[in-house]
Formats: C-alpha cells, structure tokens, sequence
C-alpha cells in the first residue's frame, strides 16, 4: 500500500469519524444552541479532511481539474456552511428560543444553583 | 425588518457563482452530470436567494412577474420547436440526427444543446413563479391583517399593491 493511499485513508477515515461525533453531538446535546455547535463546529475540519482526503490521490495522478473542483466545492462549503448555522441560530434567537442554563439569568437576581 | 447582515454579504459574494454554476451544469449537462433540469433548479435557487436576502419586491425589480411567465411558454416553445424542425427536415419528432446534413453526430449534439436550453429555461421559470407566488400571497395576508390597525403602512405598501393583487388569486 504506497502512502498515498494510507494519507488519503486517513484523511477521509478522520473526516467521518469528525462527521460522527458531530451527530452524535446533535443527538445528546440538550438544547438547540449546544446542538447546532455541535454540528456546524465538526462540519467545517470534517468537511476539510474528507475532501482533503480525496483531492490527495487526484493530485497525485496529475488530475488537476477533479483537484481544482474539490477547492471550489471546499470553499463553497466553508461560506455556507457557517451561514446556515448562524441563520439558524439567528431564527432560533428571535423566535424567543432560550439557550438551557445551569442557573437562570432572566430573574435579574443572579440565583446560583 | 431584521437587517441580516451576515447572510446578505455572503449572498452577495455568493450569487453570481451559483447562477454560473447553473450555467455550467446547463451546457456541461452532454459530458457530465447535468442538464436543464438541474440547471434550472440551480439558476432559480440563485434568484430565490436573492429575492429572501433582499425581499420580493426587489427581487420583482431584477426579474419581473411578467417575463418569468413569458420564460416559461418561451423554453417549451423551444423544446417542441426543435421537434417540429426535424419533423420539417424530414425526420421524425426530436430526431435529431436531422438537423446536421452533413453528420448526424453533429445534429445530435445540436440537438440535445437546444432541447436541455429550453428545458434549462422553462424549469427555472416555473421555478421562480412558484416562489413568487407564494410570497405573495404571504405578502397580501399580511396587508389584510395590517388593514384595519395601521394605514399609514398600508398606503406605504399600496405602491406595488395592485401587482400582488393582480396575480394573487390565480
């Protein structure tokens, strides 16, 4: 197995794995602040890796233009893919969504649980 | 309205790409994936997204009611056009193979090029109508409900009240 291979595997190995703990994040988290970090956080170096870990086998055999084409996709992504999030998070802000706190701060009091 | 800073810069950055993405899809559709059907859907995303950062009625103002209707009959016209060509030139419908005299390989591509345009075309249009349409109708409830509490707003929106209304119902 020559190293490009292992790097490749690696990378898009990596990725999934990233892309795993994000869902799962998604899932266990408790409210929908948490989960959205969750999920937009692992997005952006999973998304990196997986596409990453395909761009390094196309380099290597000289196929400039699939390389060129996953940069795009990639920076496609990372624009996007934050603004989905913040658009999100934006909505769930002004539809009076509250974040789930250990102890409550819209008493004015400061109680400490 | 809420001033959505982040995504109206992003769109900003973001549309011409994805309309020459549309583009691309749309005329790269004969050597790999694509075609008009998903070049239309793409072309009419870049224009819905405008038309959510910047609102309906600017959206309107960049590409009116009237020549997206005009679109779509135009892009079917296309399409049974080229059928009716090659019926003309002897063949049968859509046979493409026609339209070159010289080497049907050619008329092929020609062909297809033609029929996936206006396919490309009429999608995006239908597209766009349906998002216009049910915009509006989002827009002309909320004038109904505003009616009788605030009429100074009312007469602000009456501007461009008449185009809503006209094509509301249909």
């Amino acid at each position: 197995m020559d190293w490009v291979t292992i790097v490749s595997g690696v990378l898009v190995i990596g990725g999934a794995m990233l892309t795993v703990v994000g869902a799962y994040g998604t899932l266990r988290l408790p409210d929908l602040y948490t989960r959205l970090h969750a999920a937009s956080v692992t997005d952006t170096l999973a998304t990196f890796m997986i596409l990453a870990g395909l761009a390094v086998p196309s380099l290597f055999a000289g196929e400039w233009l699939i390389t060129v084409k996953l940069v795009f996709i990639l920076i496609f992504l990372w624009f996007t893919s934050p603004i989905a999030s913040y658009s999100v998070g934006h909505a769930a802000f002004f539809a009076a969504q509250k974040p789930k706190l250990d102890h409550d701060l819209t008493d004015g009091e400061g109680d400490a649980a | 309205m809420i001033e959505h800073l982040v995504p109206r810069v992003l769109a900003k950055l973001l549309i011409p790409f994805i309309l020459l993405f549309g583009l691309y899809v749309q005329f790269h559709g004969d050597f790999g994936p694509g075609g008009g059907f998903q070049a239309g859907v793409i072309f009419a995303a870049g224009i819905i997204l405008y038309a959510l950062i910047y609102g309906l009625d600017q959206a309107r103002g960049v590409i009116s009611p009237g020549l997206v209707s005009v679109l779509v009959a135009l892009g079917l016209l296309i399409y049974a056009g080229v059928g009716v060509a090659t019926l003309l030139l002897g063949g049968e419908f859509l046979n493409y193979g026609v339209l070159d005299s010289h080497d049907p390989v050619h008329g092929q591509h020609l062909g297809i090029l033609i029929i996936e345009f206006g396919v490309g075309m009429t999608v995006a249009a239908v597209m766009i109508t349906i998002f216009y349409q049910f915009a509006g109708r989002l827009k002309i409830t909320r004038e109904l409900e505003s009616d009788d509490d605030d009429e100074d707003e009312q007469a602000d929106d009456h501007a461009d009240g008449p185009v809503a209304d006209a094509r509301g119902p249909r």
